[in-house]
């Protein structure tokens, strides 16, 4: 039972595929797990266990027929809930969509669905994915399960507090400003964003349109590499995806190889507002690199102090307008509809009730940017912004094949720490911001514990060189995993249930 | 309110012109999704995630929509932008699935044109602003209330078929020096317009339907001011008749407020067709924010070169020059040309030769009975209810004889209350001429007994006496005599 729990994605897959075990056996012992944690951790919003069932003896059924099934049939997935999904509740963590089911699918859902993978249910997150410790979910706050007191990260804490609590053992996410890279790093798990483009947004509830980017999430990196493999790819229904093949993710995490490869450590990523334990660690993370064959340079990228004030301006903009057609019309919540208002109040009223303070936060401050007379300071400005910040990328990537930098300046802060400090809590992505700007690849992969709470190392790589993000991730795993015996999620397994192993 | 006679007002003041059209484009898929464009489909039918604005869904553009913005761009002598793209226009409304429409802003697809129309035998040229591509809002219709409008009304209905046509506006630059023919020259461009768009196959170009729609600007300035007065924007214009009317009346409207000492607000105005006058709407005087911003669910549209350059090969031949064609092959006067194009029937006649009648004949009933009806009944000529076909068909039934011009009203009157061709017409209605010797003879003796006096005359040499028993037969045969036949007949017996 707890041998199925453990182990990873590419594991069960040959499990099942070598018939030592069966997805329903799987997907049982998981649905067992979130039974058991579950109440603490608070990682799902939505669990369907019928269903799960259904779709494991369903694969099952495929494999006992002799079908050719991909590396990661029959195991177990969680979906962040702003992926629609038939059949389920999509709320994206707010009021205002509570009880609504999408008539539709995702791609990136459908294709996770064709590759046989098996959906134990939806995880929380930020409200409309916006926040950086699920605090702002319109339902409940999820909990770090290397310490409950402590926030999984955001938006995407859901997804990433489901794997370290061995709930499931892939997830996905989205990542719009480090909601998949900024979890995984406080949970102590994988998490990558791909080139923006790589990865289609059809069906992904959107934030910012610009930045959004869906992604994997695992507990190694050949998990999420896999999970990459299924989920990436050009989509017609996706105006922004990109029409190139998908870089070979897999090969790279296999081979884990960044011998001959040059890594700049960002200099603009460190000092002050940094934990001292996290720079600790990313600097012994650097060294296993250099220890595995890499060149490590320090590499400056001075406009990426523009990063975070420039965000500020771009993603709320686009949140002003893809926000406003929650308007009680079509779907969702509607208040005040007793006859006694007009639809324009109607409207009001709902969204009034429906949206949570920071939505309404990044709404006002989008719609107040976009205004005549304002939208050259505020809009223009950042674009400017994002275009130098995108060049300091292209002036690193000349010198360097990947950079480097912590994924986060702190470890994972206490539940309520941040709530009344919006400037602290959007510097949580201070790392993480700049190749949402600029479209990049980029993941976050553990480095160790500060304090006994996880570190993250983020990798940068240029636009469709997201195998290279995979290649340094794995190796960096390879040359901790020779010193710690596993991946830093296992000790928190030895930590939670001493002895079981 | 009074209003300012017209010659009056154009006496003291000049008229600026600007037309803001609007063209659904006749793609088989909306503009952003694969639903149909299908007019007339039950409510909420034509509908998908993308269209209905769903959680999620995402744009992608109809490549068909920007082939036919490019060529309506080319044939109005416009540039096309190289690198282009989609703006959101933001605001709320129950008609917008998403509370933005999806347009262009700054950077239109075709901007910088220009076109020819010619009134009463002189020619202006129009400036075209810009052609941008955009999309159609859903359908509302108000329930309870007395006048159909949002006020008033108990309930509202929302029908999305509408929402995602692929939709074109053509934006005039202010166009001036009309003087007292603005109207007319906004007629005309009109009427020129939707000539070219039909030719080009872009659109179906029908007004009643909604697919052509004019938002017509006007303003007055003191004669000789090179200053624009203050414009207001006159909505609900739904046919070429009104876009003429409307526009007369507010330069009548703005003329009186003018010379009473007021000041014209900027303002948008609704057309009453019925009742022939506009009235206020929203005031533009604190102009809507609608925060545009580049959409970044599309990516930017760049044309190459040699696509626009094989598009500009599939152009039709430009309005000014099929008319002077047509007047050569035709052998119209100059004069019988602009009776032609002022009444709206030089495709309406094109039609008819092309189904096989005469230029002389297409004209005479187009230009002729046809229009005296349609102008009568208040509705486009092309909207009477009769066709192209059908006119050719009427006139060759007069040329082998069958009925003869008289009889061809009746026929007429038949076919445009709906009884079928001209041919099932005569069927029905027993409208043939009738040339049968037996029964005319029948009914010339009738008249010869019944008039013994007329008849001595006819013997005794007055010959022109034979009209009235030519008379007396034709009513006795109601009308469906030939006549040449009759005359016969009677100088056979009396000559």
């Amino acid at each position: 039972m707890s041998a199925l729990l453990q182990s990873s994605a590419a594991e069960l897959g040959r499990a099942m595929a070598s018939g030592q075990v069966s997805s329903r056996e799987v997907t049982q012992a998981h649905l067992d797990r979130i039974h058991a944690v579950d109440g603490d951790v608070r990682a799902f919003l939505h669990v369907d266990a019928e269903r799960a069932l259904a779709a494991a003896d369903a694969v099952d059924a495929r494999r006992a027929a002799g079908a050719e099934l991909g590396p990661l049939a029959g195991v177990p997935i969680a979906i962040k809930d702003i992926f629609c999904m038939t059949g389920a509740p999509t709320t994206v963590g707010s009021r205002i969509l509570e009880g609504w089911q999408p008539p539709y699918n995702a791609t990136v859902t459908q294709r996770v669905l064709d590759a046989g993978l098996v959906v134990l249910g939806k995880t929380n997150l930020d409200e409309f994915a916006m926040g950086s410790s699920t605090e702002n979910s319109g339902y409940f706050t999820t909990h770090n399960p290397w310490d409950r007191d402590r926030i999984p990260g955001g938006s995407g804490g859901g997804s990433a507090a489901a794997l370290a609590a061995f709930e499931a053992p892939l997830a996905l996410g989205t990542d719009t400003g480090g909601s998949i890279r900024q979890p995984a790093s406080v949970t102590g798990t994988v998490g990558v964003k791909p080139t923006y483009g790589g990865t289609s947004r059809y069906g992904v509830v959107a934030m910012a349109s610009s930045l959004d980017q869906p992604g994997p999430c695992g507990r190694t990196v050949l998990d999420t590499a896999l999970l990459h493999q299924v989920i990436a790819g050009w989509d017609p229904m996706d105006s922004t995806s990109i029409n190139a093949p998908v870089p070979d993710v897999v090969g790279a995490a296999r081979r884990a190889d960044v011998s001959g490869l040059r890594l700049g450590v960002v200099r603009e990523l460190g000092g002050e507002g940094y934990e001292p334990g996290v720079e600790q660690r990313f600097r012994e993370a650097v060294d296993a690199l250099a220890a595995a064959g890499a060149e490590i340079v320090e590499v400056s990228c001075p406009n990426f102090r523009y990063a975070l004030g420039a965000y500020y301006l771009i993603m709320p903009s686009e949140v002003s307008s893809n926000l406003a057609r929650f308007d009680a019309m079509r779907y969702g919540l509607r208040v005040g509809d007793d006859g006694s208002h007009s639809a324009e109040e109607v409207m009001a009223l709902t969204r009034g009730a429906g949206f949570g303070a920071e939505v309404k936060r990044r709404i006002i401050i989008g719609t107040y940017a976009l205004s005549s007379g304002y939208y050259d300071a505020y809009y223009g400005s950042a674009q400017k912004a994002r275009t130098l910040i995108a060049g300091d990328f292209e002036a690193a990537f000349e010198t360097c094949d990947a950079l480097l930098s912590p994924s986060t300046p702190t470890t994972a802060f206490r539940i309520g720490e941040r709530t009344d400090d919006p400037l602290a809590m959007y510097a949580a992505d201070l790392c993480t911001i700049p190749s949402n700007m600029a479209g990049n690849a980029a993941g976050s992969f553990p480095c160790g514990l500060a304090d006994g709470l996880p570190v993250g190392l983020q990798v940068m790589a240029p636009v469709l060189a997201d195998d290279r993000v995979y290649a340094v991730g794995a190796a960096l795993e390879r040359e901790l995993a020779a010193r710690w015996g596993g991946v830093l999620t296992d000790r928190l397994w030895a930590r939670q249930n001493g002895g079981e192993q | 309110m009074s209003l300012k006679p017209y010659e009056e007002v154009l006496e003291a003041y000049d008229p600026a012109l600007g037309l803001e059209v609007h063209v659904e484009l006749n793609t088989a898929s909306k503009m952003f999704c694969g639903c149909s464009t299908e007019f007339g489909a039950a409510p909420n039918t034509h509908t998908c995630p993308v269209c209905l604005g769903l959680p999620g869904a995402l744009p992608v553009v109809n490549a068909k929509a920007v082939e036919s913005v490019i060529r309506i761009g080319l044939a109005l002598n416009c540039s096309i932008a190289t690198w282009c793209r989609f703006a959101r226009k933001n605001y709320f409304y129950p008609d917008m699935p998403k509370n933005f429409q999806t347009s262009q802003y700054d950077e239109p697809i075709c901007f910088d044109g220009w076109t020819e129309v010619e009134v009463d035998g002189v020619t202006y040229r129009v400036e075209i602003e810009r052609v941008h591509m955009e999309e159609d809002a859903g359908k509302l219709t108000h329930i309870g209330g007395s006048t159909g409008r949002i006020q008033g009304a108990d309930h509202s209905l929302l029908d999305y078929n509408r929402a995602g046509v692929p939709l074109m506006e053509i934006v005039t630059k202010p166009v001036l020096g009309t003087g007292a023919a603005a109207p007319k020259v906004a007629r005309a461009y009109m009427t020129q317009l939707r000539e070219l768009l039909r030719a080009l196959g872009v659109s179906d170009v029908r007004m009643e339907q909604g697919s052509l729609r004019c938002d017509a600007n006007v303003s007055l300035a003191p004669k000789g001011s090179d200053v624009l007065g203050t414009r207001t924007e006159t909505k609900n214009v739904n046919s070429l008749r009104s876009v003429e009317r409307a526009l007369t009346y507010e330069i009548q409207r703005q003329g009186e407020v003018l010379a009473a000492g007021g000041r014209v607000l900027q303002e948008t105005r609704h057309w009453h067709e019925d009742a022939g006058h506009t009235s206020p709407g929203r005031s533009k005087e604190q102009a809507e924010d609608y925060r545009y911003f580049p959409e970044p669910d599309l990516v930017p549209i760049a044309p190459a070169a040699e696509w626009v350059e094989e598009l500009r090969g599939t152009l039709p031949e430009p309005p000014a020059q099929r008319r002077r064609r047509l007047v050569a092959e035709w052998g119209f006067t100059e004069l019988e040309l602009r009776d032609v194009i002022g009444s709206g029937s030089l495709d309406l006649i094109a039609d008819t030769v092309d189904a096989g009648a005469s230029p002389a004949a297409a004209r005479k009933w187009w230009s002729g009975d046809l229009a005296r009806r349609a102008n009568a009944a208040g509705v486009e000529l092309e909207e009477i209810g009769i066709t192209p076909a059908q006119v050719a068909e009427l006139q060759s039934l007069i040329e082998d004889g069958t009925i003869n011009d008289k009889l061809a009203r009746q026929v007429i009157d038949g076919v445009l209350a709906g009884e079928g061709s001209p041919a099932e017409v005569v069927e029905a209605r027993g409208l043939a001429v009738v040339s049968d010797d037996g029964a005319l003879a029948e009914a010339v003796d009738a008249a010869i007994a019944a008039n013994p006096e007329v008849a001595d005359r006819i013997r005794g040499g007055k010959v022109q006496a034979a009209g009235a028993l030519i008379g007396q037969v034709m009513k006795a045969m109601r009308g469906q005599a030939d006549a040449a036949r009759v005359r016969e007949l009677i100088m056979e017996r009396l000559g």
